[in-house]
């Protein structure tokens, strides 16, 4: 089979996957996230941790508690990586510097699972398991519980209660979550990847001398790593580590996982907002920027060669494993970077200046097609309110989106939610640069450099978490800076998100007649996307003129 | 009222307005009000930023980038002196009629009162509850009831309207206009207004645009303008270090056209001049909108209850078809009837010689062409009219009271006249049978008149424009539920409420209200005020009460309850204005980045020459093409902003279809010629290379 059959049998079947997934996995979390009984777990799990799961609670409460749940788990996590070496199964690793155990509570935490660490050198099985994977199930929760809230803004009437996160918060991770995990994590053990307890083991290496390698659970932190549009590596090479992705099938089953949630995320609001319509018009949304992202680093990959030896394997082929070819790396690269993902199969720093771009102009997409877990649900809604804003006014009427308008107070969070993301993209890429130290940490000169830089921010603030690498991150300066970027990145969207959600709940509901934008249409998908494409064109064109660009229209 | 589809449109711009508004257009640059409006703002301290350093090391890029960027400023506050300055002209009018008006007060006016002592005082020292004289030839001092009297007043200084309209104390015309002339008689008026709340004073606020405060949209939009405008003053401060370390240090004057280029300055510099150029055309349609919100709400609107008398129908009822029975020629039944309505000064009786001229071509004959006719007039009694001609005898009237005249002369009213007469009334319309006796004959039923109630003409195009928009329309009536369906579908309107008394009419705004729908409604009376306050938008008549324009929102001065339609049509016109040149404002981006990025760094990335896809001449050229096209495309655009975008009634989708494809697509694609085409011309510019 050639490759570029088998490329394109890999992502017509990808495609297919997602969309036979699409109405059961959306509605199966509607049904969830609607539910009028707990399950007996679930009340178990209430009492436990002493909320109240029948109060429904104003935004801003819903508020208090994404924000208290993450502070006490950024703490705990801290503290963890800290003392791992007073904890079982530590494998004798020391506690993670401070700095590092700031930036890696911060990153899995975020949903980033940004890593200036070596995962297999740096860290015991335990905290691999208690600490990070946790985190992976619960830091996408999150995310998915944030996105109910402001689906609820929109579906509820002159109310000021915008459900309960707690309940939310355990619902997904126990009927969601964990049920998938669980199932998947089966599907890559049996697909070759580890699950084991094995400290380093010494092995005779295929070129002589031996090799220490590390065992450990991974198929299961892989699956919610993917799943959760988490990132974190087990391992430093993270997906393109033979122990976590050992062939072709598991790397496209990776790539499945990692999409799969984000993309059935808009049946379930379409569900909830009781027109399947206004879910289809989303996730065409999300899979025009999709096929056109992968289209680019696909093509970019294969044509531009750079070297003699390019050539003769047929495309871009440095920081690519053999074993997955250019196809199935630019598939990945460009979901992962679509997805606040972050896990790698390949180096992206090897791209090509336009295919390496791309991914930096994925993540600077704000994470929305499909976006993380949640998160790219809601990134997605924000921009299709901005959309039907300048949209409505054009048809004559103060704009509405299904029904609830968008006024002064709609938009001030809007359009806050709109700014923050690049403001904090700019400024840390700004300080970066402007300061002679953090600057050095580059690998490279020139555009390319830049690139490194501009890559860091852009996947921090976007809580992607895949690195340019080419960049030394592992100071005390990067871990702090990155670290701080990845919480204002995450935690400010949801402050202006939820607020939006309140705003929206307390509204009664407009009537639809003919005056109406209608949102449905291919004719809004295609404003919508130009909405996209142009906001965070004009927001980056300046930056990425100086890294890609300049490195690409050589 | 107006034709079906009259276009909403504003005077077209004169040179010379631009000119004469350059004054107040200077007077505005003060950044104490500019900071109002954070696009300019932004301009406008980048300008001061310049200025100060073409000073410091001078040359001509930086001299040219600063003078464009004064420039863009200066354009901004013209458009806004134009749209205020053709408020002016009209203020001044209102206020001469204000000054010197001297009041008759009335101490201790009691009514029937007719010895009340009087003074004179300065109008503008009345007070409310003051009782004031006005006679034949004087000014009214302020607003009011007339609680005594009757008058013709000239009421043009307010309504532009020559006729003088009648005034009387007690029902629904008894509110009267301080600045309006009683020409005859003399009459008591209540003042109902404070000092500097009249009216008058109301209008010239408005007209002056002294009054305006932001409307809800209108903050949205800025909210959302100011954050596009702080993400690019991000983009480019950032980019310095960005630059330096591509050992491309870029000058402040270079950053400062960048951010210029790239904040929404056209619809930053047209935003206010749309907002007061969109209440002007209501000004010129003699609405006066007491509040900006109001407007919007007016673009806003779901449903339309209208009036049925002079909204939908012409009022009277009016003689509609001519319908033979018995074999009777229609002319023949035209003639008869035309002859019996001749002396009838009734609307009615002119309707049926109007309607007989038409069909049948018959003119209308004075009486003395008759020879000895003597007029048969209506009364309660017989409930005919008619006339008699020699020998012949010719009347019209009620059914029953013919049949028994036809009965009672030796003839016989058929079966077929009784089921044209059903037909009719069943249509909501009045038959009016007429039946002719000749010499000494038996009488004999010639056929039926019938009268109707006349929808104007156009209406039913209206309403379905309506439709299209989205909007649903009530027609209000006090006839009963048979009539009052006839004339729905005759005018084609959606719904109608018939017998309706007032709460009725409350009860079914709050009933729209609570399924989210916005209400709209004309009225004129007292009983109106609560439905006109509940109303989201309620038009006052001007002939109305004072407690109706006091209700209203809005009041309008022809009192023409048509003009409602229009209200709604200027309110969506307001926004899709808004949103066009926003959409237009952004997609121009594109272009300038096209002109300015290669521009800056060209001389370190030489590959950075392909994205100069319009070949600008060079780097200094194409910065200060970018900002000049900046610039005067908001000059350009002050008459579509002050005119409005033109708005044809249709669905929402294809509205966006086609303003998407004028002014984003035209956004994207205008800026790449107009920059070339500045380029062309600037190259020549010596110093600029």
């Amino acid at each position: 089979m050639s490759g570029t059959l088998a490329g394109w049998l890999q992502v017509l079947a990808l495609v297919a996957a997602l969309a036979l997934s699409y109405r059961p996995l959306g509605d199966y979390i509607a049904h969830v996230l609607t539910a009028p009984r707990h399950l007996r777990a679930e009340r178990l799990v209430h009492r436990l941790a002493g909320v109240d799961g029948d109060a429904d609670q104003r935004w801003s409460a819903y508020l208090r508690g994404v924000l208290a749940f993450s502070a006490v788990s950024v703490l705990f996590l801290y503290g963890f990586l800290r003392l791992q070496n007073h904890l079982l199964l530590s494998l004798g690793r020391p506690p993670m510097p401070p700095a590092q155990s700031f930036n890696t509570a911060a990153s899995f935490v975020t949903n980033t699972n940004w890593q200036s660490y070596s995962g297999e050198a740096a860290l015991g099985h335990l905290v691999q398991m208690a600490g990070l994977a946790v985190q992976n199930f619960v830091s996408a929760a999150v995310g998915i519980a944030v996105v109910a809230a402001l689906i609820r803004g929109f579906t509820r009437k002159e109310t000021d209660r915008v459900g309960n996160f707690w309940v939310d918060l355990t619902r997904i991770v126990l009927r969601v979550l964990l049920p998938l995990a669980f199932v998947f994590a089966i599907v890559l053990a049996a697909g070759g990847v580890i699950q084991n307890f094995h400290g380093a083991e010494s092995i005779p290496a295929v070129a002589g001398g031996h090799q220490s390698v590390t065992g450990g659970p991974v198929a299961s932190q892989e699956v919610i790593k993917e799943l959760g549009t988490n990132g974190g590596g087990f391992y430093n090479a993270n997906s393109a580590h033979p122990f976590e992705n050992p062939n072709a099938f598991t790397n496209w089953l990776e790539i499945y996982l990692l999409l799969v949630i984000s993309a059935a995320l808009p049946r379930t609001f379409g569900r909830m907002a009781g027109d399947h319509r206004q879910g289809y018009a989303i996730v065409a949304v999300m899979a025009l920027i999709w096929a056109a992202s992968v289209a680019v680093v696909t093509v970019t990959e294969l044509h531009s060669v750079s070297s003699q030896a390019g050539h003769a394997a047929g495309g871009m082929t440095e920081g690519k494993e053999r074993r997955f070819g250019i196809w199935a790396s630019a598939l990945f690269a460009a979901s992962t970077t679509l997805t606040s993902t972050g896990a790698v199969d390949s180096a992206h720093d090897s791209y090509a200046p336009f295919g390496g771009g791309m991914t930096i102009f994925n993540m600077m997409l704000g994470e929305i097609a499909p976006g993380g877990t949640g998160s790219g649900l809601y990134g997605i809604l924000i921009l299709a309110v901005v959309a039907v804003f300048v949209a409505g006014l054009m048809v004559g009427r103060t704009p509405e989106y299904l029904g609830k308008k968008l006024r002064g107070r709609e938009m001030k969070f809007a359009s806050l939610y709109i700014l923050t993301t690049p403001a904090v993209v700019l400024v840390g890429a700004g300080l970066a640069m402007a300061l002679p130290g953090e600057r050095a940490g580059m690998l490279n000169p020139g555009p390319h450099g830049f690139s490194e830089v501009l890559y860091a921010f852009t996947s921090a603030a976007n809580n992607n978490g895949s690195a340019f690498a080419g960049l030394g991150v592992d100071t005390v300066w990067y871990n702090t800076a990155l670290g701080l970027v990845m919480l204002f990145g995450r935690f400010l969207p949801m402050v202006f998100v939820l607020a939006l959600a309140g705003s929206l709940a307390g509204q009664a509901p407009v009537p639809v007649t003919a005056g109406t934008l209608p949102t449905h249409r291919p004719q809004f998908v295609g404003l919508l996307t130009a909405v996209v494409l142009i906001v965070v064109g004009l927001t980056y064109f300046p930056a990425l003129s100086l890294g890609p660009l300049a490195e690409g229209l050589q | 009222m107006s034709s079906p589809s009259r276009p909403v449109s504003g005077g077209l711009l004169d040179p010379k307005q631009l000119i004469a508004s350059l004054p107040d257009a200077a007077r505005k640059l003060d950044p104490r009000g500019m900071v109002r409006n954070p696009v300019m703002f932004v301009v406008e301290v980048g300008a001061l930023l310049t200025t100060a350093l073409a000073c410091r090391s001078p040359g001509v890029f930086a001299w040219v980038i600063t003078v464009w960027l004064w420039l863009t400023v200066l354009f901004a506050t013209l458009s806004e002196a134009v749209a205020e300055g053709r408020g002016k002209a009209q203020a001044e009018t209102l206020r001469r009629t204000k000054t010197a008006t001297v009041a008759r007060r009335l101490v201790d006016w009691r009514p029937g009162a007719t010895d009340a002592a009087e003074e004179e005082v300065p109008a503008a020292e009345l007070r409310l509850g003051d009782h004031v004289l006005v006679e034949a030839g004087q000014l009214i001092p302020g607003d009011g009831d007339v609680v005594e009297g009757v008058a013709s007043v000239d009421e043009s200084a307010i309504t532009g309207e020559s006729a003088p309209v009648i005034r009387e104390s007690g029902g629904d015309r008894s509110a009267v206009t301080g600045g309006t002339k009683v020409l005859s008689d003399r009459i008591v008026v209540k003042i109902t207004s404070k000092p500097g709340e009249t009216f008058i004073d109301r209008m010239i606020a408005l007209v002056e645009g002294a009054a305006r405060q932001k409307t809800p949209n209108e903050i949205a939009l800025n909210i959302l303008l100011a954050s596009l405008t702080i993400v690019f003053l991000l983009a480019v401060v950032t980019l310095q270090p960005f630059a330096i370390y591509a050992r491309a240090e870029q000058s402040i004057v270079v950053l400062v056209a960048l951010v210029v280029a790239l904040i929404p300055t056209t619809i930053g510099a047209l935003l206010s001049a749309i907002g007061i150029a969109g209440m002007d055309r209501l000004v010129q349609r003699n609405v006066l909108a007491l509040s900006g919100r109001a407007v919007e709400a007016a673009g806003d609107v779901n449903t339309l209850l209208l009036d049925k008398t002079g909204t939908v129908t012409f009022g009277n009822r009016q003689a509609a078809e001519f319908l033979p029975v018995g074999g009777t020629a229609v002319e023949e039944l035209a003639d008869a009837a035309q002859l019996s309505s001749l002396s009838d000064e009734t609307p009615e009786g002119r309707s049926v010689v109007v309607l007989a001229k038409e069909t049948s071509g018959l003119r209308a004959r004075d009486e003395g062409e008759l020879g000895e006719a003597r007029f048969v007039p209506f009364t309660a009694q017989t409930r005919m009219s008619g006339v008699d001609i020699g020998g012949r005898q010719v009347r019209k009237g009620a059914a029953s009271a013919v049949a028994g005249w036809v009965a009672g002369h030796g003839g016989r009213s058929g079966a077929d006249v009784q089921a044209v007469v059903d037909r009719i009334s069943q249509e909501g319309g009045t038959p009016l049978v007429v039946a002719e006796r000749a010499d000494g004959a038996a009488a004999r039923v010639l056929g039926v008149i019938h009268l109707k109630d006349v929808v104007k003409h156009g209406m039913r195009e209206r309403f379905d424009e309506l439709r299209r928009m989205g909007i649903r329309t009530i027609m209000i009536t006090g006839d009963n539920p048979l009539t009052a369906r006839a004339i729905a579908e005759e005018a084609g309107v959606d719904d109608f409420l018939a017998e309706a008394a007032p709460e009725d009419k409350m009860a079914l705004i709050r009933r729209e209200q609570a399924g989210g729908k916005l209400v709209a409604m004309t009225g004129d009376g007292t009983n109106d005020a609560p439905a006109l306050a509940q109303a989201d938008v309620g038009v006052a008549m001007n002939t109305g009460t004072s407690a109706a324009k006091e209700a209203g929102n809005m009041v309008d001065l022809d009192s023409d309850p048509t003009k409602l339609i229009e209200i709604v049509e200027i309110g969506k016109q307001l926004l899709i204005t808004r949103g066009a040149l926003t959409t237009f404002s952004i997609a121009n981006d594109v272009a300038k980045y096209f002109a300015i990025i290669p521009a800056m760094f060209t001389v370190v990335y030489p590959g950075l020459e392909k994205l100069n896809v319009m070949r600008l001449h060079s780097p200094t050229s194409a910065i200060a093409s970018a900002i000049i096209f900046n610039a005067l495309i908001i000059v350009a655009l002050i008459p579509l902003a002050l005119r409005g975008v033109r708005y044809r009634p249709s669905s929402a989708a294809v509205l966006l279809g086609r303003n998407i494809g004028v002014y984003g697509l035209g956004g994207l694609v205008l800026p790449f010629l107009g920059i070339k085409l500045i380029d062309l011309v600037v190259q020549f510019i010596p110093g600029l290379r």
